[in-house]
């Protein structure tokens, strides 16, 4: 006889976790998810966290010279003017 | 990635000088974008061993330690987090990560990398890149919960 989904360790489904969250799947139709709280709130704080991610940092423009202090660099390594 | 915009002026300049000595060795087995994000990555890596941060370093950070187990991760049920998170709080916690883990959150989580770029980037597995971005992410759990009031987390 299968072990149930809740059979699952949350250990054993946590270790999982990496790959399953990695493979993209919908882990809501998750079997142990479905029946456990504890992971499913895992998951959720998880996945906030990831989503929140995407408005950290925003880009910042590099300055007008720095271009030109790279070919400067550039060109002071190969000797040339 | 180094937290201080003078600093990664530097490294990018550091960054072309680097990819103008070794033009020459690009031989085409990955995209060039591929292979210069891959430069400037080693750039920056060497830049934070220089500094001797707490770097845990690539291989270090993957490999399963007992304090990180599965089972440390499911603690108090009822958690809040699932709300608006302070955005401050969590650029903070990004930044107190090990730089191992930074790295791969922030190529994965804010630049949105695939982790089959990022294992090409960083000559890693595809596993270790998903399972370095988990260890980050729980680890900024731990650190935003920490920052909770305290009514939140009873």
């Amino acid at each position: 006889m299968s072990p149930t989904p809740k059979q699952i360790s949350c250990a054993e489904f946590q270790s999982r976790l990496p790959e399953l969250i990695g493979s993209g799947a919908n882990l809501s139709e998750n079997e142990h998810i479905q029946t456990c709280e504890l992971c499913r709130d895992l998951l959720a704080e998880l996945e906030v966290i990831a989503q929140a991610a995407r408005d950290l940092f925003p880009t910042v423009e590099p300055p007008d010279d720095l271009w030109k202090n790279i070919e400067t660099a550039i060109k002071s390594e190969t000797g040339t003017k | 990635m180094v937290g201080n915009i003078a600093e990664a002026e530097d490294l990018t300049q550091e960054a072309f000088l680097q990819l103008h000595r070794k033009i020459a060795t690009f031989r085409g087995d990955s995209a060039f974008s591929t292979w210069l994000h891959r430069l400037a990555i080693n750039v920056v890596l060497m830049q934070l061993r220089k500094k001797g941060l707490s770097l845990i370093s690539l291989d270090e950070a993957m490999e399963p330690t007992p304090e990180e187990g599965p089972g440390r991760s499911f603690g108090a049920p009822d958690l809040t987090l699932t709300g608006a998170i302070d955005r401050l709080a969590l650029e903070r916690a990004v930044a107190d990560l090990p730089a191992g883990y930074r790295l791969i959150f922030i190529l994965h989580d804010v630049e949105g990398f695939e982790h089959n770029e990022i294992a090409s980037m960083l000559d890693c597995s595809i596993g270790n890149s998903k399972s370095q971005l988990h260890k980050a992410r729980l680890k900024l759990r731990d650190a935003l919960r920490k920052h909770l009031p305290q009514e939140a987390q009873l």
